[in-house]
């Protein structure tokens, strides 16, 4: 053996050991100066007491479907509390033998991103599909058409809650945001300040404001027997809320447009309406779509504080699963399922959005 | 800029589209939609809760069907909104609700200063102390300088803070929003004591890893009425939403259950027979359908059944009657004669 | 206008009168909706006479709040629980908008370290954190401190003076004394000094080249001047101790379970953003910099101080305020985890008072003063940075 590779040596220049294979790999990243090396220990020390106790609660003693009684006296987690009350978590409300309704709504939603994500099919058709899209969850969800039962609105809960409140809020917001966002750019005065004063107004504050104002100022705003449904109130808050945000970037993309191109549009006599409609937004909106998405996930979090105006989104069904007296105190379950589905989607929409910038970079 | 004006109608016609008109009163207004819309705890085990199917169960949820029971002679024809302590009683002013059957402690500030009017109580409550046995603690007296969870709620803050003003002790309060989470931080030890209406301690205590480890204190440092509010200055409503709840306590009074309801119908008694419409003119009088009792008794019960179902020794809450007992058994419960 | 055409310009084609008539129209419309909602509330009001006006502010509140910076009794008023609120949502925020940053610049270096392990935990970690909502987080980290967390009987001591337990954690202070003022006195002196020392060190530098080690001495200044200040005021060492007596400790000071969750939560959750925006500021300046930086010789440490972050703070503010800003904003979640900040006490005001119009007002009007203030100081901060830059 000993002569066989040192008779290849002589052929084949090998780099040294220690640079390539698993421990040239190690040396480099890991252990490359004494700092390194240091940082790389403790940060392995720190694993080592940290991972197989999480492990040995989570995997190794913990129960997953029994009743509740049996959680009771272990040590590790007691998953049960998830699939005893799955439906109640994911659907709330909504009457338990149409559960199949939203989840078909959901499935077809998922499925739709899926099928937009690639930019090849970005074309008006696609558009005309999501409304149809659209409009078949909608029908899905609240029924009243021959062979599905109306549901009531305020029967809906749970993930198609959290889900309606966000994408329908970013669908609704974005026209409001770039509205917003122009009138801000608008050389007329009363427009101008009218915008920039609802930008600045609705950034400076929390949500929560706008959520106790949509849940308990709002309605002394309209007459004496006028009401409004709360999922619609919160949704509008959250439009509001978003719209602002979406105005601002928005407008960064309106920032990054080349002047020429406004003076082009003026040369071919085009007015505002046209210029913006034709030339401008196409092109700034274009730019936005990272930025955008980013907007999506936040909205998409930020709907969980609809939890704290007693809407039953996917927060708040947990925590009511969990004040249920069978199944108090296995919160930490619980709270990591729902982490798990909130970090799932953001983690597929943010992947998306950072894959997106990378290829709109090369376009321009 | 013509855009933003579409848009601006737009949104205010999608906003009164989807808005109900409550204009007429609330009885019609009901019947006009088919149902009634109340407000509910949605948290409070035993009162307000759906349960894993999503279904409403609770002592409040059970007389806000009474009343639909009275007015549709059917239970069911109820919609529940959850409220928080903050917007109950918004939600009742703008007429989001018909209904407010969500513990609530009937005040005589909130009696004239909110636009709403209380009925009658359907539950008699008073706060209390829940402690660990352990600290040794045999009166709230012996309070002094210990942290409190406090249950949200109104009464509930300023209760506690008055009772220990007037023996001139200290306290360092933790309130939260959500009561599972603050009844899962006393577990824990976050808290020496937990403060709140004595119903809901002894639902607290149901729930504890050790229910013998922990005591109610003997005080009962407040007085909570726990009555169902309506808008103020609709006393048709008011009367409905009042003689449902008298309705199931006089059901106690006469012996009258869910099981013997369609017995009693061929009782000779005439307090039975005007009770449930046998001798006709309690429904006329209401502008209800003259079965109403006897609708309310065969779909929900009476009193008493309610109170065991939801509350009652059976249940993890294993509450005693008590205060909530027929006068005649020592309570308070007592209704108004059905004639 | 007169040389396009002799014609009169009908009205909807002149830009100026038509854009006149749209801001016009907007104004009407505006102001009509202001009017609708404004009359609706007054009659709802009135029909349901509803209390109105700031008339509460001077009422006894009646209630007791948990933690609070200035002495407070439910015998005060609502104005000073208000004020209460007020403040300890100012301390959750400045804390953690500092706490925040020094995390998220270690994390946003982290990521862009050269140790596989490091970089890699860092990425997870900003991926994680980014991805749950912050509301959830909180509730993890509360439940968290009270379950893991013994009772003050049994609380952990680690050394002598700190005790945690599920009550929060209680460290002793040393106990008020004539010297601890000389200190901070001489603390400030030593500001002042390190102040003009630096600018005199700069002035040599550029007359001379001479490069004066301010760092060196500035610690030197800033650690010496307070001691020396303490060893002649006496050297006192009596500590504030906390004990247990009766439910809880007494003296000392405390940290409360809820600040804590409340603190580690937005932080660990601000962070995560707070490293992204670090990571594309260190990666907005060119590599040909650090490189030329380093062939005219200076010390790596020269490198990050006078090349690389003069130039990536320009690209890392804006972004950084506006993250500054959304942990005070995210700071109102308080409320669900029992943290007495403003939106909680203005929260059991409007229960308590019923004037809901006014409290939401009120909790609107501190959070843009909070928001207005901290953007006008960063927008300070970002012009003077880039006065620097040439």
């Amino acid at each position: 053996m000993e002569d066989n590779s040192q008779q290849q040596d002589t052929s084949t220049v090998k780099p040294p050991v220690t640079s390539v294979g698993a421990i040239g790999w190690v040396r480099t990243n890991l252990f490359n100066g004494p700092f390194n090396s240091l940082l790389t220990l403790g940060v392995l020390y720190l694993l080592w007491i940290s991972v197989p106790p999480f492990v040995r609660w989570a995997f190794v003693d913990s129960v997953w479907m029994t009743d509740y009684m049996a959680c009771r006296n272990i040590d590790g987690a007691c998953w049960s509390v998830i699939p005893a009350n799955l439906r109640f978590i994911i659907f709330g409300f909504y009457p338990h033998d149409l559960q199949w309704r939203p989840l078909l709504a959901m499935i077809i939603l998922v499925v739709m991103l899926f099928y937009s994500q690639d930019r090849k099919r970005w074309k008006k058709s696609l558009l005309y599909l999501w409304g149809v899209a659209l409009v078949i969850m909608g029908l899905l969800m609240k029924g009243g058409v021959p062979g599905l039962t109306p549901v009531e609105s305020s029967q809906w809960g749970g993930l198609p809650l959290t889900l309606l409140l966000s994408v329908f809020g970013l669908a609704s917001a974005y026209p409001v945001g770039i509205i917003l966002a122009l009138g801000r750019q608008s050389k007329m005065p009363v427009i101008k300040s009218l915008c920039v004063v609802y930008i600045e107004l609705i950034r400076g504050v929390p949500l929560i404001s706008l959520l106790f104002m949509s849940s308990v100022v709002f309605p002394l705003f309209l007459p004496e027997g006028v009401t409004v449904n709360a999922i619609l109130r919160a949704q509008v808050a959250i439009i509001m809320f978003t719209a602002a945000y979406i105005a601002e970037v928005v407008r960064g993309g309106l920032q990054g447009m080349n002047k020429g191109q406004y003076e082009a549009a003026d040369a071919l006599g085009l007015n505002y309406f046209q210029t913006m409609r034709l030339i401008i937004l196409p092109q700034a909106l274009k730019i936005v779509i990272p930025p955008s998405v980013s907007i999506l996930i936040s909205a998409f979090k930020d709907t969980s504080l609809v939890v704290i105006i007693a809407l039953y989104d996917l927060l708040k069904t947990t925590q009511s699963t969990l004040s249920d007296p069978k199944w108090m105190g296995f919160s930490a379950e619980a709270y990591i399922f729902v982490a798990l589905i909130y970090f799932v989607c953001c983690f597929f929409m943010s992947n998306y959005s950072r894959r997106l910038e990378q290829e709109l970079n090369t376009d321009l | 800029m013509k855009l933003f004006k579409i848009c601006l109608t737009l949104i205010l016609t999608f906003i009164f589209i989807s808005s109900a008109t409550v204009m007429a009163g609330t009885l019609d207004d009901v019947k006009a939609k088919g149902y009634i819309q109340a407000g509910v705890n949605g948290d409070l085990f035993g009162f307000g809760k759906p349960d894993e199917k999503g279904e409403w169960k609770g002592l409040d949820v059970d007389t806000a069907r009474a009343v639909a029971a009275a007015v549709f002679g059917d239970a069911s024809k109820v919609k529940f909104t959850p409220l928080t302590a903050k917007t109950r009683f918004t939600a009742l002013q703008s007429g989001e609700i018909d209904v407010l059957t969500r513990n609530c402690t009937q005040t005589l500030s909130r009696d004239t200063a909110l636009g709403l009017d209380f009925c009658q109580v359907n539950y008699y409550d008073g706060q209390g102390f829940l402690i660990h046995k352990k600290l040794g603690v045999k009166s709230a007296k012996e309070l002094d300088g210990a942290s409190v969870c406090v249950l949200p709620g109104t009464t509930t803050e300023q209760n506690v803070a008055d009772f220990f003003r007037a023996n001139g002790m200290k306290m360092n309060p933790v309130v939260i929003e959500n009561t599972a989470e603050l009844a899962k931080a006393f577990f824990a030890g976050r808290c020496d004591c937990l403060t709140s209406d004595a119903s809901q301690l002894a639902g607290t205590r149901a729930v504890a890893p050790n229910p013998g480890d922990y005591i109610i204190l003997p005080e009962v440092i407040s007085k909570e009425p726990l009555a169902p509010a309506v808008r103020h200055g609709d006393n048709q409503w008011k009367d409905i939403v009042n003689y449902s709840v008298l309705a199931m306590i006089n059901a106690e009074e006469l012996g009258i259950t869910s099981k013997n309801v369609d017995e009693k119908l061929k009782s000779t008694d005439p307090k039975v027979k005007r009770f449930l419409g046998v001798s006709p003119g309690n429904g006329k009088a209401l502008g209800l359908d003259e079965k109403f009792a006897y609708n309310i008794v065969k779909q929900l019960g009476n009193y008493g059944e309610v109170f065991e179902r939801n509350v009652g020794t059976d249940t993890p809450l294993m509450i005693e009657r008590g205060l909530n007992a027929l006068w005649t058994n020592g309570g308070l419960l007592y209704s108004a004669p059905f004639k | 206008m007169d040389n396009v055409s002799s014609e009169k310009t009908s009205f909807f084609r002149d830009p100026d009168k038509l854009a006149l008539f749209y801001q016009f129209v907007v104004m009407v419309g505006v102001g009509l909706l202001a009017f609708y909602l404004v009359s609706n509330t007054l009659a709802n009001l009135e029909r349901q006479s509803i209390a109105t006006g700031l008339g509460f502010i001077d009422k006894e509140a009646s209630f007791e709040i948990g933690e609070s910076l200035i002495p407070y009794s439910a015998a005060d008023s609502y104005g000073k629980a208000l004020l209460v609120g007020v403040l300890n949502t100012l301390i959750v925020s400045f804390i953690g908008i500092v706490l925040t940053v020094i995390l998220g610049t270690i994390l946003g270096v982290a990521r862009l370290s050269s140790n596989w392990l490091v970089s890699r935990l860092s990425a997870v970690y900003i991926e994680v954190f980014q991805d749950i909502p912050v509301l959830l987080q909180l509730f993890f980290w509360y439940a968290f401190f009270y379950e893991m967390l013994p009772s003050p009987r049994q609380a952990l001591n680690p050394f002598t003076g700190l005790f945690l337990c599920n009550r929060g954690m209680i460290f002793g202070v040393p106990k008020w004394h004539s010297a601890h003022g000389y200190m901070i006195v001489a603390f400030l002196v030593a500001c002042v000094i390190v102040f003009f020392l630096k600018r005199w060190a700069k002035k040599r530098q550029e007359a001379t080249g001479n490069i004066f080690p301010v760092f060196r001495v500035a610690l030197l200044l800033f650690l010496g001047l307070p001691l020396a200040a303490w060893l002649l005021g006496g050297a006192p060492t009596e500590m504030n101790a906390p004990r247990l007596s009766g439910f809880n400790f007494k003296g000392g000071v405390s940290v409360s379970p809820e600040f804590a969750a409340l603190l580690l939560g937005l932080v660990l959750y601000t962070a995560a953003f707070v490293a992204e925006v670090v990571r594309a500021g260190i990666q907005a300046v060119s590599k040909g910099q650090t490189e030329a930086a380093l062939s005219i010789g200076l010390k790596p440490g020269q490198v990050l101080n006078l090349v690389i972050l003069p130039q990536s703070l320009r690209v890392i503010i804006p972004p950084l305020t506006s993250q500054m800003l959304n942990l005070t904003k995210n700071s109102s979640l308080a409320v669900a985890i029992g943290y007495p900040d403003f939106v909680s006490v203005a929260g059991t005001t409007i229960n308590q008072t019923g004037q809901a119009i006014e409290g939401v007002a009120m909790i609107m009007i501190v959070y843009l003063f909070f928001s207005l203030s901290t953007s006008a100081f960063m927008n300070w901060y970002n012009k003077k940075i880039k006065l620097v830059e040439r």
